[in-house]
């Protein structure tokens, strides 16, 4: 009769255990992928992070950054790449390069000078506005002033040359002048206002 | 279905070349019983390139995914509204789109026309129906999205995870509608110069054509604008990238002919220049879809390379050839009727508005273009980006819109001086005290202060010319304020219209001027940890990282990283950014396999002062620590606000009814001429 006691408490025991264990197993897991851990699945973060680095936030990394393209071919400059094209290891590695450029006490432009030395004027994403380049960022401004003084040139001698009595003048186009104004205007009042409306509709 | 699109395809072409050459030879010959046959087919092009849509989209909906084109860009599991997007997701269905449309504006040139420009119609016909044909011949000899594959997978690759956002419904068909509907303009512009009817008939046959273009292009840039925002995660709406760049340039020459096409008919000047303006928009618009598929010019933007830019060079040499070719033989019929008179008139103003416009579209086709040119020149490959951009055309820019404020202060043919003292003094004073606000509060960046004034300057300008038409409106009809408003944009919706467009710009220049100010800030955060950044408005939001949860989406797993933010230390919510990596699925989950790169969904906290942009980089060591960029970008609110100010004064201008404008210039004798009434003011005081 007394054969099922340690039986139960046997039972009893696997069951405390169990139930422990589970938890166990439970708040290990939680660690693990949950709350407080890892991620679940970090296969579909892309690349895995390294820490920021404290310099990136200065402003003169960042000036420097944005001027340099990021050699992957992505067409962006690398502080853009790194910051957006997560699956990027070139910019990352500009980056690393810049951080330790300035470690080595350079100065911006000395930093930018050095990644053209390496990579060619193509790392810039402005060409240096000297010889060739230097038609880039005038010739539309040299065009648009000559092409404005021309006009202007014209137009204030055609002016001189032409005089202005008996050319056709605009009429005015506004279609209020088909509608009745108040009649508590006098005729010359009416008319005053009449060519001050034709004037703002005009 | 293929077989069917085939079909329909080349019905399309055969359709297309043989309208295109009875409507030139039957109208060039004056054969009515062929116009009268032409000006119908458009329709039937119209039928076929419908149907030829509808067979791939039929494919792509029923996932036929042994149709080439349809596994390439869908998957089983693709949200049905990105299913039906994705018929110009790629290369050749955009081409198949592209198609579809443009013979859809050919037959509704047809239909919506005033019988007053019959004569025109069949020369329309003919050049839309040439295009359509172009376009149909790409797809056959070099992109056809018919293509079939040696074998069937089971599931197609999927829609590239940015391309899966509402953006891609609405942005591409907006800028596609925009660029395709300039061939009309076009279109009609070749039939005035065929037929040689170069009256101001040709115009007016146009101009809501020209209009709907516009603002499709608007809208279609806008929208580009905010995909790139809230998609592509680098913070900024505008790159500079040559298919941004592609998209702007006819947008600027378009705009020049809305100016300078209201001197034409009120003055009868600039018609050469007019024609040359709609002819170099579609030759523009031929050239962003070049550069845009053919692989020439590096983009993010662009399709697959691919020949089929050869095709497109070919179609833009030959008709920028034959349609400047046409325009020299009809120069002596386009001598202006009037001459301008003065530096300081409203045609001068408009004409130097059209210089800038054109000026700014030559620098930035320049600027698109100067990496091929250097290599050319000097051999060595260049990089021109943002920073290159920014230096030559903001200034110009800035001059836009010191521009935009002056032209509607001066007087038609001539400004006296008083005119031009009463005119100036109250923009001025506002442009002044925006400055010296703007010093004030310690701003110094120059472009920004040089924006805020001319804003504040052109904004002036709008108000007076708004409360003097009001006023003068409310004296002379006894009219309260909100009547005399609605009745003066009413009965001139042209111009009332286009200053309200006129409003969107300078919406659009000083939020570009606000981004000037933007703050960046990266950090590595563990839950619990958090950051500060500085609004440039003064306060400081405080972003604290909750952590990190994963789940499945419809189509994604994603992994959403948790700020919780303060403003100067009072709660303001939560703010998620996502990791998303899409799968396609052709079986059970447990055979669900990754395509794309994990893509990236920013956190965007938007207020009428600034937007809060959190950017979820990824996770250190594969646990919550997350890393994040966070921009405070100031502004922004206000480009997406001036783009909708901007249509909606798009759409008062080209409303139906109201305009003054469309008529042929008026002349009476010089007796009558038209001078500002300073009595008006004088008399009454008012400012």
């Amino acid at each position: 009769m007394r054969a099922p006691e340690p039986r139960r408490r046997a039972f009893l025991l696997g069951a405390v255990g169990a139930v422990l264990g589970t938890a166990g197993a439970a708040a290990s897991a939680a660690q693990q992928g949950g709350a407080l851990g890892g991620v679940r699945d970090p296969s579909v973060l892309g690349q895995a992070r390294q820490p920021t680095d404290p310099r990136s936030n200065e402003g003169r990394v960042k000036a420097v950054e944005l001027r340099l393209a990021c050699s992957c071919g992505c067409t962006l400059d690398v502080f853009t790449c790194r910051t957006t094209d997560f699956t990027c290891t070139t910019s990352p590695a500009m980056h690393r390069e810049v951080l330790a450029l300035f470690e080595q006490g350079k100065s911006e432009q000395e930093i930018l000078d050095a990644f053209v030395a390496k990579h060619g004027e193509k790392v810039l994403m402005a060409p240096k506005p000297e010889g060739f380049n230097l038609a880039g960022y005038v010739v539309p401004g040299i065009a648009i002033t000559t092409v404005g003084g021309l006009l202007a040139w014209v137009i204030a001698r055609r002016r001189t040359l032409a005089p202005a009595a008996g050319t056709p003048a605009l009429a005015p186009d506004g279609a209020d002048a088909v509608e009745v104004p108040s009649s508590r205007h006098s005729p010359e009042e009416l008319e005053r206002l009449r060519r001050a409306l034709t004037e703002v509709e005009d | 279905m293929t077989l069917l699109g085939q079909f329909a395809l080349w019905t399309a072409l055969l359709l297309g070349v043989t309208v295109g050459a009875l409507g030139l030879s039957g109208a060039w010959r004056g054969r009515p019983d062929l116009t009268a046959v032409v000006t119908r087919a458009p329709a039937a092009i119209l039928l076929a390139c419908a149907v030829a849509a509808l067979a791939l989209w039929r494919g792509i909906i029923g996932h036929d995914f042994n149709i080439e084109y349809v596994a390439a860009y869908t998957s089983r599991n693709l949200p049905t509204g990105f299913l039906v997007s994705a018929l110009w997701a790629g290369q050749k269905g955009s081409l198949l789109f592209w198609a579809v449309v443009l013979s859809l504006f050919g037959a509704l040139a047809q239909w919506l026309t005033s019988r007053r420009y019959a004569d025109l119609l069949p020369y329309v016909a003919g050049v839309t129906s040439i295009a359509v044909a172009f376009f149909v011949c790409v797809m056959l000899f070099a992109a056809n999205p018919f293509d079939r594959l040696a074998f069937t997978p089971a599931d197609g690759r999927g829609l590239n995870p940015q391309l899966q956002n509402i953006g891609m419904i609405v942005h591409p068909p907006m800028l596609y509608l925009g660029y395709i509907s300039i061939t009309v303009p076009f279109a009609f512009a070749i039939a005035a110069l065929l037929s040689g009817r170069l009256d101001t008939g040709w115009i007016h046959a146009i101009r809501k054509w020209t209009l709907v273009s516009w603002l499709f292009l608007s809208i279609g840039i806008t929208l580009g604008m905010w995909w790139a925002y809230v998609e592509l995660g680098w913070g900024g709406y505008w790159a500079w990238d040559p298919v941004e760049n592609a998209s702007l340039l006819p947008w600027l020459t378009m705009t020049a002919f809305l100016h300078s096409v209201m001197i034409q008919e009120k003055r009868g000047m600039l018609k050469r220049w007019n024609l040359m303006l709609i002819v170099g928009t579609f030759l523009l618009s031929i050239f962003g879809t070049f550069i845009t598929r053919s692989g020439v010019i590096a983009s993010v933007h662009s399709f697959t390379q691919s020949n089929v830019g050869w095709f497109f060079l070919g179609f833009l040499i030959v008709s920028a050839v034959l349609s400047y070719t046409l325009l020299y033989t009809r120069w002596p019929k386009l001598e202006a009727d009037t001459r301008l008179e003065s530096v300081l008139s409203r045609e001068a103003a408009f004409l130097f508005n059209n210089l800038l416009l054109v000026g700014i579209a030559f620098s930035v086709l320049w600027g698109t273009l100067f990496p091929i040119l250097s290599e050319a020149v000097k051999g060595t490959k260049i990089t021109v980006g943002p920073p290159f951009f920014n230096r030559v055309n903001v200034p110009l820019g800035l001059l836009l819109l010191g521009l935009t404020g002056v032209g509607p202060l001066i007087a038609w043919r001539h400004a006296s001086s008083a005119n031009l003292k009463r005119q100036f003094v109250a923009p001025t004073a506002v442009g002044l005290l925006v400055l010296a606000a703007c010093l004030a509060t310690g701003m110094r960046d120059l472009y920004a202060v040089v924006a805020l004034t001319f804003g504040g300057f052109t904004a002036g300008t709008i108000v007076q010319e708004f409360w003097r038409g009001v006023r003068a409106r409310m004296r002379m009809h006894d009219e309260a304020a909100p009547l005399a408003l609605a009745r003066l944009m009413g009965r001139n919706r042209r111009r009332y219209g286009g200053y309200v467009v006129h409003v969107g710009i300078l919406i659009y220049c000083v939020a570009f001027a606000g981004m000037a100010f933007h703050r960046t800030e990266e950090a590595t955060l563990k839950p619990g940890e958090a950051i500060e950044v500085r609004s440039p408005f003064g306060h400081t939001y405080t972003l604290t990282h909750v952590g990190l949860s994963q789940y499945d989406e419809l189509n994604r797993t994603v992994t959403a990283a948790t700020m919780a933010v303060a403003v100067d230390g009072r709660p303001a919510g939560m703010l998620t950014s996502e990791k998303r990596q899409h799968f396609v699925q052709p079986g059970d989950v447990s055979t669900r396999r990754p395509t794309f790169e994990p893509s990236t969904e920013v956190g965007i906290r938007s207020s009428l002062r600034e937007d809060l942009y959190l950017v979820f980089a990824g996770a250190v060591d594969d646990t919550e620590t997350a890393v994040y960029r966070v921009n405070v970008n100031p502004l922004v609110w206000w480009v997406w606000a001036g783009g909708v100010v901007l249509v909606l004064g798009g759409l008062i201008t080209m409303w139906p009814g109201g305009g003054a404008l469309v008529t042929a210039p008026r002349r009476v004798p010089v007796a009558a001429r038209v001078e500002p009434a300073p009595q008006l003011v004088g008399a009454e005081g008012a400012p």
